[in-house]
């Protein structure tokens, strides 16, 4: 069987600097898998190119086996594709319990449900999801006015919310308290194996990554350095080189 | 303030504003322009104030229902009242199908591209109708008359505006406590990100114009009978003033709030009327100061300076409370 995302020779350059050069990977259905890489080696690019914000330079993008790469951002999104943002993004004049029902999936949307209110439903689950990711309480306070690692979580929270099939998150422990991160992982985890989500993870907190993921791919200079299970990363000489050389 | 202080609030403002044309009959058509002035500024924050995107060319679709209406009347050959509630219908249905045609096209532009876009709007309708002998060209349409003892004209375009207000309020009310008002706000924020979450940004952007459509073509075509002459550039599709004021309102208000259009288009109108009383030949002057004034120091508008100034009183969080008691939440913990 195939895998559910499939990555075959992509590339992307942006006016001269090579972002991405012949990239194949495959995420399989059901599993996290982790991407990571020196600042710079292209990891976020990547995902850009895989939900469609930028056309790629060469190479193919299989979702569910159709290409998508000529998709547009919405449209893959409605496939049950989703990405969470580097910088995170919510809508920071909207309150939380607001942000959530909004990302609610758009897959079938006629023009009576986008002039009609939210169900009981919607809003308990939404309420589920903060709770979930330790927001309950700030439901009704601005999402611009919480701090990072609060949005990071919120957006996180806000991809659940459009039930997904494929979630990419862009270092989600980035920005968050040192002492919540093990709790995170703790739901990176039951989201994948409760819900039945699969992960991929870009993640530059290497025992974030080694502990959650099942195989790791790393990028350096755009180019795919190495990939293996987190054992196998550990002692590739490769990938040690790249992340001393680079820092 | 409390449910039973709401209650006597709200029958106050009732009987207010159906007392007031018995009240003061001399001024009942400035009331009649207050309500509006009132459909011009909400209808225009839907799409500038909800959703982030300034329109200057929302009065296209007034000048097309004054000028839809008025065709109608003219060329039916029937009774006033009959002719012109069907004018109306077809001036809003007009107006609607307009707004979707032009937004699909259109509403592909982001923000700024689409402010500039639709400034030419309003200049092509003026034009377009200046030029076109079918509705009079250049020297205008004038609409039948009213037909009906005095002062009933008069009666009758102040309950026109006034019951086309309250229903776009409380249409606009309602619309923004669901997904669509979620969806509108949500591009403002970050239209991006909403698109990365599957949002079919395109299609509710133009829904939101098709909405300041309908409202504002029937504004028109009872505006071009409530004034008695549409000039395609002075009435129909008057941009430097209607066009302008409309922006002007939901800014001194507090645009991206309901009742902030509301409190500006009352505000404004008021001054202005003041203003070409009592300051004959300088009017024009002092408008463009208030329009300074509003910008340098309201940039929030009303609402929003009362809701900085006194976040306990009116803030977000209160909001908050009552829109999550609104929709059944549980009490806090
Ligand atoms: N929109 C863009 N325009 C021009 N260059 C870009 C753009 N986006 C990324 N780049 C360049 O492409 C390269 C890869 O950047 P990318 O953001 O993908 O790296 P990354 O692996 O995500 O890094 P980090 O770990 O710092 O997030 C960098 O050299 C970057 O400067
Ligand atoms: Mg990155």
């Amino acid at each position: 069987m195939s895998a559910l995302l499939e990555v075959e020779g992509v590339s992307k350059v942006f006016g001269g600097v090579i972002a991405n050069a012949d990239i194949t990977l495959a995420v399989p259905e059901g599993a996290i898998v982790g991407l990571i890489g020196p600042n710079g080696s292209g990891k976020t690019t990547l995902f850009s190119s895989i939900v469609g914000q930028h056309a790629i330079d060469g190479g193919s993008i299989r979702y569910e086996g159709s290409e998508i790469s000529r998709l547009r951002v919405a449209e893959i999104a409605r496939l049950g594709l989703l990405r969470t943002f580097q910088q995170t993004r919510i809508y920071g004049g909207m309150d939380c319990l607001k942000n959530m029902l909004i990302s609610i999936s758009h897959r079938r949307e006629g023009l009576i449900d986008m002039l009609s209110r939210h169900s009981a439903e919607q809003v308990d689950e939404a309420d589920r999801h903060l709770e979930f990711v330790g927001l309950y309480e700030k439901r009704f306070l601005l999402a611009g006015d919480l701090s990072f690692g609060q949005q990071k979580l919120l957006e996180f929270a806000m991809a659940l919310m459009n039930g997904p099939k494929l979630l990419m998150l862009d270092e989600p422990t980035a920005g968050i308290n040192p002492t919540l991160i093990n709790g995170l992982i703790d739901r990176l985890k039951r989201v994948n194996e409760e819900i039945g989500i699969t992960l991929f993870v870009i993640e530059h907190n290497m025992r974030v990554i080694m502990d959650l993921a099942q195989h790791i791919y790393c990028l350096a200079h755009g180019e795919l350095l190495a990939d293996g299970t987190p054992d196998e990363i550990r002692g590739d000489n490769r990938v040690i080189d790249a992340y001393l050389g680079a820092h | 303030m409390n449910r039973q202080g709401m209650l006597i609030l709200a029958v106050l403002g009732v009987g207010a504003v159906i007392g007031a044309p018995f009240a003061i009959p001399a001024f009942i058509t400035q009331l009649s322009f207050l309500w509006l002035m009132v459909l011009f500024a909400l209808t225009w924050d839907i799409m500038g104030g909800q959703m982030g995107y300034n329109s200057f060319g929302n009065i296209f679709f007034f000048g097309i229902g004054a000028y839809v209406c008025a065709v109608i009347q003219r060329d039916a050959g029937l009774d006033w009242h009959v002719a012109f509630f069907i004018g109306m219908a077809a001036a809003a249905a007009l107006g609607v199908i307009a707004a979707a045609i032009l937004g699909s096209g259109m509403l592909g532009l982001r923000g700024q591209y689409f402010a500039i876009a639709t400034l030419g709007l309003g200049i092509a309708g003026g034009e377009i109708a200046s030029g076109w002998d079918y509705i009079g060209a250049g020297s205008g349409l004038v609409p039948p008359l009213y037909p009906g003892a005095l002062g009933a004209r008069e009666m009758f375009f102040y309950f026109l505006f006034l019951v086309l207000a309250i229903i776009c309020f409380f249409t606009l009310r309602r619309l923004y406590s669901g997904r669509f008002g979620l969806a509108i706000n949500a591009i403002r924020d970050d239209e991006d990100k909403a698109e990365s979450m599957g949002l079919h940004t395109t299609r509710y952007k133009t829904i939101a114009w098709c909405v300041s459509a309908f409202f504002l073509a029937m504004a028109g075509a009872g505006a071009g009978n409530m004034i008695g002459f549409i000039d395609p550039r002075d009435v129909a599709f008057a941009g430097l003033t209607f066009g302008v004021w409309m922006v002007l309102m939901a800014i001194l208000g507090g645009k991206g709030t309901l009742w902030g259009p509301v409190l500006g288009a009352a505000i404004f109108h008021i001054t202005q009327e003041l203003f070409w009383t009592y300051l004959l030949g300088w009017q024009r002057v002092a408008l463009g100061l208030l329009i300074v004034v509003i910008v340098v120091f309201f940039p929030t508008g009303i609402l929003g300076w009362v809701r900085e100034h006194y976040p306990e009183k009116f803030g977000q969080a209160v909001d908050a409370e009552a829109q999550g008691a609104a929709m059944g939440e549980k009490a806090e913990p």
